[in-house]
């Protein structure tokens, strides 16, 4: 009889313990990987096909919690701070899908790296009030490699030459990008005509067939739902992997509630969980991944009392999203293509304009983000933002809401704080009766000062490309903007970071740099948790790429 | 005068009534069919009714619906977990004062918003001209809210749910709906067209 049920339990199946358990079985490592939510993905017996449940269908994934998780049955809540109260609002905050392949599932498959510069802010910045810049214990030449090996596993579309702000790489993308939406030609030739480099999105969606799935057929249901042709690789290809290898078990509709600590309080030795019937279970193993998202990662360490104190749940950071919207005579069909299919570094890089713009604001520079060039969403959220009425028919004929709308995103990099964080709810509880996870989230100066300082640049770029008119929003809104009002304060992004921050010191991080908890090493974090710092781009990427790192350190570990 | 063709949680006349609201919400007009003739009203007894169909009629099947190609699927509705069932059924028909269903404390429930919302209307408002009409919905704000954020689902989501008959709502605003396996060409994709 061996003493445990196997070598590790993941906890969460998105796209960082997906990559986790992918590498420890292929280490020879047993996994067992639970999630909370429900298996739509894939079948658990060989050879492990789609379950055929992903499709076109804007009521059942935008309007009606398919992924998960229902606020209903967890809800969450929202302030700014603490003269907000005990909370603002209940209900949807940050959430990203809680289901088998998590965050994976519903993104849109924007897979950029990071550049050299973002692992190590401290030293490019130096200080800066009110924010807890650090360098990374990690840099991009170690972590290139992983970056390679998680394009590689996912099936990423680019062109790596086409992005003049991209920092080495050891070889091209797996597959060539795949078609430009409309939309992308006419902005990204206005976008170069001003002098900025936007270059394709490299895209977890295959150009191409890659590894046995077919190539995206541009459906155009891509932010938001699951794909119903498997041409998105992510977590989707780990997992499968995973359960091929005959070392790895996936359970879905499982409730991680306990970690089971050593008596001697220095490892931890399994967890125990509610199954669908709320029934307990528990698992053994020799060490536990924790991967269940940079929400609910701190909201369980923080009931386990587990981690630093002063750090677990802080330095919450959500990328400030700029939104600007071009408005144009002709229909420009967003609904054709993978949703965003160009992307553009500038607001990253910056120049002389955004460098005298952060001097005057007394900041060392502005972050920016990266900016994704894309449309609106389905007929059914347009209508939603129309009043009812007569404006309503006029408004969904002429379609300036979707049909005619460039929307450019730039997802703006915010500097980490201590009293932006995740804790427990006084009052409100969740389903199974825990504390619901509570945001404590105000925007930092530099964020507000970037946003005000690239919506106008950016809606130049929208009138160069033929918009008649243009608009901006930012989500947390700027004080004082239209939507500076109840129910928009929230930050909308879904890239939650930083809650767990990894580190050299024990005192200022929960994580070592190989992501092992100081003083408990073999529970290992595999999420955005453990981000220093956010950068200005998606974290999927990077946090798989770390995931493969740690995952293959415990390995040789156990 | 519009069909009825759901007959799951509204009587004929509260049938009537909502059908009659949507097309205040969403009128017809300048080659839009408007609310009732889109069967958003049908689309709003499917979800209060959801229960009364096994599996619930939450969520469409999948992958594909047969429009664009492959078997049409939406029609059968998918399971939903215990937990997923709570849940819906509390959204629906509140938490009735049951303990299990009031984890994060009493709920309203959908059926109750809208047959306090249609009593309140009045049974007159059918016959009412449209300021009055309009007039009683603003009334009840409660109601004409949640009637406004469904009638959008009805009648530009996919018409399994019971709106958007034959696709007419999107034919309406030139959205193709779903298309999936056909998808778009590259070519469509990049096109100006």
């Amino acid at each position: 009889m061996p003493d445990h049920d196997c070598d590790v339990v993941v906890i969460g199946s998105g796209p960082g313990g997906a990559a986790a358990a992918h590498a420890l079985t292929e280490a020879g490592r047993t996994v067992i990987v639970l999630e909370k939510g429900r298996n739509h993905l894939l079948a658990a017996e060989p050879p492990f096909a789609p379950l055929g449940r992903f499709s076109n269908d804007e009521i059942k994934f935008t309007r009606r919690y398919f992924l998960g998780p229902d606020p209903l049955l967890e809800p969450r809540t929202f302030r700014r701070d603490a003269a907000d109260g005990e909370h603002l609002e209940i209900g949807e905050v940050n959430t990203v899908p809680s289901t088998v392949g998590g965050g994976g599932v519903h993104a849109d498959g924007k897979l950029p790296r990071f550049r050299e510069t973002d692992f190590r802010l401290r030293s490019e910045l130096g200080a800066v009030d009110g924010a807890h810049l650090v360098d990374w214990p990690v840099g991009y030449d170690e972590l290139e490699p992983f970056y390679t090996e998680a394009e590689r596993l996912i099936g990423v579309a680019g062109d790596a030459a086409a992005n003049p702000y991209a920092s080495w790489r050891s070889g091209p993308f797996p597959m060539p990008p795949g078609p430009d939406m409309y939309v992308a030609t006419l902005v990204t030739a206005a976008a170069r005509r001003l002098g900025y480099h936007p270059y394709p999105a490299p895209t977890g969606a295959n150009s191409v067939p890659y590894d046995g799935r077919p190539a995206c057929n541009n459906c155009g249901f891509c932010a938001w739902y699951g794909c119903p042709i498997e041409a998105k690789g992510d977590p989707v290809v780990p997992l499968r992997r995973m359960l091929a290898s005959g070392r790895g078990a996936l359970r879905a509709q499982a409730h991680v509630t306990e970690v089971l600590i050593a008596p001697d309080g220095r490892s931890v030795r399994g967890v125990r969980y509610l199954d669908v019937d709320r029934q307990p279970h528990t698992v053994t193993a020799r060490a536990v991944v924790l991967a269940a998202g940079a929400f609910e990662t701190p909201r369980l360490l923080l009931r386990w009392g587990l981690g630093n104190p002063d750090i677990v749940g802080r330095f919450l950071m959500v990328h400030t999203q700029t939104l600007v919207l071009g408005f144009f005579r002709h229909r420009l069909h967003t609904h054709r293509g993978r949703s965003v299919t160009h992307l553009m570094d500038d607001p990253i890089v910056g120049d002389a304009a955004s460098a005298a713009a952060a001097a005057e604001a007394d900041l060392p520079a502005l972050r920016g983000g990266v900016v994704e060039v894309g449309g609106a969403g389905g007929p059914v959220m347009e209508a939603l933002a129309l009043p009812p009425g007569p404006a309503h028919v006029e408004g969904m004929m002429r379609s300036h809401l979707r049909d005619r709308l460039a929307v450019l995103t730039m997802q703006g990099e915010d500097l980490p704080q201590a009293t932006n964080r995740v804790d427990l709810d006084p009052r409100v509880r969740d389903v199974h009766g825990f504390p619901a996870g509570r945001v404590t989230y105000r925007p930092h100066r530099h964020e507000l000062v970037t946003a005000e300082h690239w919506a106008p640049r950016l809606e130049a770029v929208l009138r160069k490309a033929g918009a008649t008119g243009t608009f901006w929003v930012s989500s947390p809104p700027v004080p004082g903007h239209p939507n500076d009002r109840p129910g928009m304060r929230a930050p909308s992004s879904r890239h939650v970071m930083g809650t767990a921050r990894m580190g050299r010191d024990p005192d200022g991080s929960v994580f070592d740099p190989w992501q092992r908890m100081w003083g408990l090493e073999n529970l290992v974090c595999c999420d955005s948790s453990v981000f220093p710092t956010a950068s200005g781009y998606g974290p999927t990427l990077t946090l798989v790429a770390l995931a493969i790192r740690a995952a293959r350190a415990l390995a040789s570990s156990l | 005068m519009t069909e009825r063709r759901s007959h799951r949680f509204f009587d004929d006349a509260a049938w009537a009534v909502v059908a009659a609201a949507c097309d205040r919400l969403i009128p017809p007009g300048d080659g839009h069919p408007g609310g009732r003739a889109l069967g958003c009203a049908d689309y709003i007894d499917g979800l209060l009714g959801a229960f009364g169909d096994d599996p619930p009629r939450i969520w469409a099947g999948g992958p594909f619906s047969g429009r664009a190609g492959g078997e049409a699927a939406f029609e059968r509705f998918s399971t939903l977990s215990p937990l997923e069932e709570l849940a819906w059924r509390t959204r629906i028909e509140g938490s009735r004062g049951r303990a299990e269903r009031e984890w994060a404390g009493p709920v309203r429930g959908w059926q109750e918003v809208y047959l306090e919302g249609i009593a309140a209307l009045g049974d007159d408002f059918c016959a009412c001209g449209p300021e009055e009409q309009d007039r009683r919905l603003d009334a009840v704000p409660e109601l004409r809210d949640l009637l406004y954020a469904h009638a959008c689902e009805g009648a530009y989501g996919a018409p399994e749910y019971g709106g958007n008959r034959d696709g007419a709502g999107w034919a309406a605003i030139g959205f193709p709906g779903d298309v999936q396996p056909r998808g778009w060409t590259d070519a469509e994709v990049r096109g100006d067209a």
